[in-house]
């Protein structure tokens, strides 16, 4: 029998233990996202080229949108591609 | 009231080296034409294009930041677009953050030189 205290639960209880995700603008204190950076612009694209969303990437909105602008721009002058295959 | 201002410019590859300095010197004169100084210009030379633009696969970067009056920017795209050696354009205002980003960059500039 089991004791008093301990109780079983039918489904395993799941501890999500994946680290807590930040806005790195917000903790490096960048102010400005330059679009004539395609390196540092990469990180925020997938494979195909296309922009991650922020439920990946952990940016604030505020932040999300002017990553979405600079990518825009950068992508009118042909620093980053509009669609690809690979990327990285 | 002086706004700042940054373009960056994307010239046809087909050019010989005289033609590409040309085409930036006229832009420059053209900016200080109408009361504005150029304060920083960079050429980032010949890079390969992400895609093809008019059927070439690599340009003539050039980056100019400037200060000047919002209607001198209208002039300067219309000479844009006439300008045939020019692929591409983008003229972006800088904000506050923008614009101490272009000093920091443009000091780091003068340090490496």
């Amino acid at each position: 029998m089991t004791q008093q205290g301990e109780i079983r639960f039918l489904t395993p209880q799941v501890k999500d233990n994946k680290p807590k995700k930040y806005c790195r603008f917000k903790k490096q204190g960048i102010k400005y996202v330059d679009y004539k950076n395609p390196e540092f612009l990469k990180k925020f694209l997938n494979e195909q080229g296309k922009i991650l969303p922020r439920r990946i990437t952990g940016t604030s909105l505020k932040f999300q949108r002017k990553v979405a602008q600079a990518v825009n721009k950068a992508r009118q002058l042909a620093l980053l591609p509009y669609v690809t295959d690979m990327l990285k | 009231m002086l706004n700042h201002y940054e373009t960056v410019f994307i010239l046809t590859p087909i050019l010989s080296e005289q033609q590409a300095k040309d085409a930036v010197t006229k832009f420059c004169t053209l900016l200080e034409e109408n009361g504005s100084q150029v304060a920083a210009r960079e050429e980032w030379g010949m890079r390969r294009l992400a895609y093809p633009i008019e059927g070439k696969s690599s340009g003539l970067y050039v980056y100019l930041q400037f200060d000047c009056e919002p209607s001198v920017i209208a002039t300067l795209e219309t000479a844009f677009r006439r300008d045939e050696r020019i692929m591409r354009f983008l003229t972006t205002k800088l904000d506050k953050y923008a614009y101490e980003y272009a000093l920091r960059r443009m000091h780091k500039e003068e340090a490496q030189q």
